[in-house]
């Protein structure tokens, strides 16, 4: 008689974060169906108050470590996963928290909060890789939800997930976009950004913003160059690279430059 | 009506012929591609008529700097190269290889459904022809050929443009690939405007071509018309935006692989890969095997691949070709050298389209002039 084999289980954990990587996840209507008929959801807050307490055999981790509570969390969290793969630019680069990296947070708190010393919080807003190890990193402010389906579907085969590294520009120019950069002159971060969004900005004439953090290699000097070129100031440039994915090396070391 | 009975014969027709001519393509359920406005640039889409020719517009070129102008006449041919080239539908970006469905027993594979449509390509410059030559060899000319480079090829009907006008960055005077039309079309024009008549010189270079052209009202071609047909080609001859120094080029890069050259322009490469994918001749793909979450469907696609990525030359431990430099490197001497060894020809077409879309405006003639320039020294 064929056994029936355990289906894998999956685990959603949440850190500094908007939630809106873990939607993606949700936003999968049309696959939603076919993703539960594959796994097991065994602990996943948003969706359902049903928790397994695990071991789970692939953990997606969104946000970023901005707390002593969130280090010791995410260790728990990576004893208990067998894979553990990290989704959205806050768990990947530390997201737009991370702004926090370049100032002193101890003011930002004086400022916002009537109690500053009710707030207990770290100095820095760091990626999921920074404390413990990660088996795959999907990039993107949000993700984009076709990937994060082909990252699953790829860990349940056991097969790489196809999540090319290199520019945005190789989208725009397979999907037949006309360069904003050179027709309109338009700032763009596609040539030193990760793809994976499918050109979505640039398909609608605007430049790249950059969501998906840096490609493989990207060369920051020479684009700053042609930002300037183009008209965009100093302060403007730091701007450009410090959103979603300040943290994120190349990007921070180069709007560092900038920052004058 | 002049009766058209040889290939090689020349005829002249008007604004209405050439309405009428792709109205005969339409007709023959041809998938009609030409040039037309589209977000800022002139580039390559389906067309139906000739009000979707981008008339009275051309464009100015120069490196990563592309821009549309408004010429002050009714030309509808008057501007240089866009960004695609025709590898786009020929060689397309994307493409389904086949796909695999689980059965109780095994799996079934489903070839895809490749019934396409003829091609009619209306404005191929000779630069462009050259460039599909080029290919020809490439997916045709050995015993392993690309059976979907062939079902597109083999249908498409051409029809080749003499370029009125030479972009800011068009190089292919030097690099004996044009702007006159030598051969490999069903028809090429040549636009003329003289005083208020508008027409075109016709050359015929199929019988499919001669077929088409029959239902068209015509006339013989005069010499006047022949040298005013001719003093269009040497008038974008003469005014090429660009020049490649295409002597001994193959030697030239091959003997000056550690060249401190390269080094430079790495600092400027973005390594994004813009220019390989503009290229009207690079042809590589990267092959990837897809599945679904169910893990009952399979797909393996193809898609366009660039030697500017690292995944593109990633062997077992890594990328081989590590450094931007290296990337550089292996494209523009593989343009220009290594590709006489692999195919017997040079890679490189002078249509001009890796300077004007790199995003900053590395000029390929420039690169060869510089390593050139510090031999003499």
């Amino acid at each position: 008689m064929p056994v029936k084999l355990r289906k894998p289980t999956l685990a959603v954990w949440k850190f500094a974060s908007c939630d809106g990587c873990q939607l993606s996840l949700l936003d999968c209507e049309d696959e939603l169906v076919g993703l539960i008929g594959a796994v097991d959801i065994a602990y996943f807050l948003e969706a359902s108050s049903a928790l397994q307490p695990g071991p789970y055999d692939l953990s997606l981790v969104e946000g970023s470590i901005t707390t002593a509570h969130d280090v010791t969390r995410i260790k728990e969290v990576r004893r208990r996963s067998r894979q553990l793969v990290t989704i959205g630019a806050c768990a990947t680069a530390g997201g737009i928290q991370a702004l926090r990296n370049f100032k002193d947070v101890r003011e930002f708190i004086s400022i916002v909060y009537a109690r500053p010393d009710y707030i207990e919080t770290l100095a820095t807003s760091t990626p999921i890789s920074a404390h413990v190890a990660v088996d795959f990193e999907l990039h993107g402010c949000p993700i984009n939800k076709a990937q994060l389906l082909e990252v699953v579907s790829a860990f349940l085969i056991g097969r790489n997930p196809i999540v090319p590294a290199h520019s945005v520009c190789i989208e725009c120019k397979l999907k037949g976009n006309v360069c904003v950069m050179v027709a309109h002159g338009t700032p763009c971060l596609g040539p030193v950004t990760h793809a994976g969004c499918g050109a979505l900005c640039p398909s609608y004439d605007r430049g790249c913003y950059g969501c998906f953090g840096p490609m493989e290699s990207p060369n920051m000097t020479a684009l700053s160059h042609e930002l300037s070129e183009l008209g965009v100031g100093e302060r403007d440039i730091v701007r450009l690279y410090r959103t979603f994915n300040a943290a994120a090396e190349p990007f921070s070391t180069e709007s560092a430059k900038h920052d004058r | 009506m002049f009766e058209i009975v040889q290939l090689g014969e020349q005829a002249v027709i008007t604004l209405e012929g050439l309405a009428a001519l792709l109205f005969g393509l339409k007709r023959r359920d041809f998938r009609l591609i030409g040039p037309t406005l589209r977000d800022q640039a002139i580039v390559y889409d389906d067309i139906d008529t000739i009000a979707d020719l981008p008339r009275g517009w051309s464009d100015e070129q120069d490196g990563g700097r592309y821009r549309l102008v408004q010429r002050g006449d009714d030309r509808l041919f008057g501007y240089a190269v866009g960004p695609q080239s025709w590898k786009h539908y020929l060689h397309p970006p994307m493409l389904s290889l086949w796909r695999a469905e689980k059965r109780e027993r095994g799996f079934e594979i489903i070839a895809p459904d490749e019934t396409l449509p003829r091609f009619a390509f209306l404005g191929v410059r000779a630069c462009e022809l050259k460039a599909i030559a080029i290919q020809d060899r490439v997916f045709l000319g050995d015993s392993f050929t690309d059976p979907h480079y062939r079902r597109r090829r083999e249908g498409a009907f051409i029809i080749a443009l003499n370029c009125s006008h030479a972009g800011g960055t068009c190089f292919c005077a030097s690099m004996n690939t044009g702007p006159k039309v030598e051969a490999g079309f069903d028809l090429s024009l040549t636009e003329l405007i003289e005083s208020d008549v508008h027409s075109f010189l016709v050359e015929i270079g199929s019988v499919e071509g001669v077929e088409l052209l029959a239902e068209v009202s015509s006339r013989e071609a005069s010499s006047e018309d022949r040298a005013q047909a001719e003093a269009v080609v040497a008038n974008t001859a003469a005014n090429m935006g660009r020049k490649m120094e295409a002597d001994g080029l193959k030697e030239l890069l091959a003997r000056n692989l550690d060249h401190k050259r390269w080094d430079e322009v790495a600092q400027r490469c973005l390594t994004c890969a813009n220019c390989t994918m503009v290229c009207p001749t690079c042809f590589c793909t990267s092959v990837e095997d897809a599945s679904d979450l169910a893990g009952e469907k399979a797909e393996r696609r193809r898609r366009w691949d660039s030697c500017f990525t690292m995944d593109f030359s990633y062997l077992h431990g890594g990328s081989v070709r590590n450094s931007p430099k290296s990337r550089y490197r292996q494209w523009m001497t593989h343009k220009l050298s290594t590709w006489f060894d692999q195919f017997g020809t040079s890679g490189c077409v002078g249509c001009g389209r890796c300077i004007s879309w790199c995003p900053v405006g590395i000029d390929i003639t420039e690169e060869v002039h510089a390593i050139r320039e510090s031999e003499v020294k």
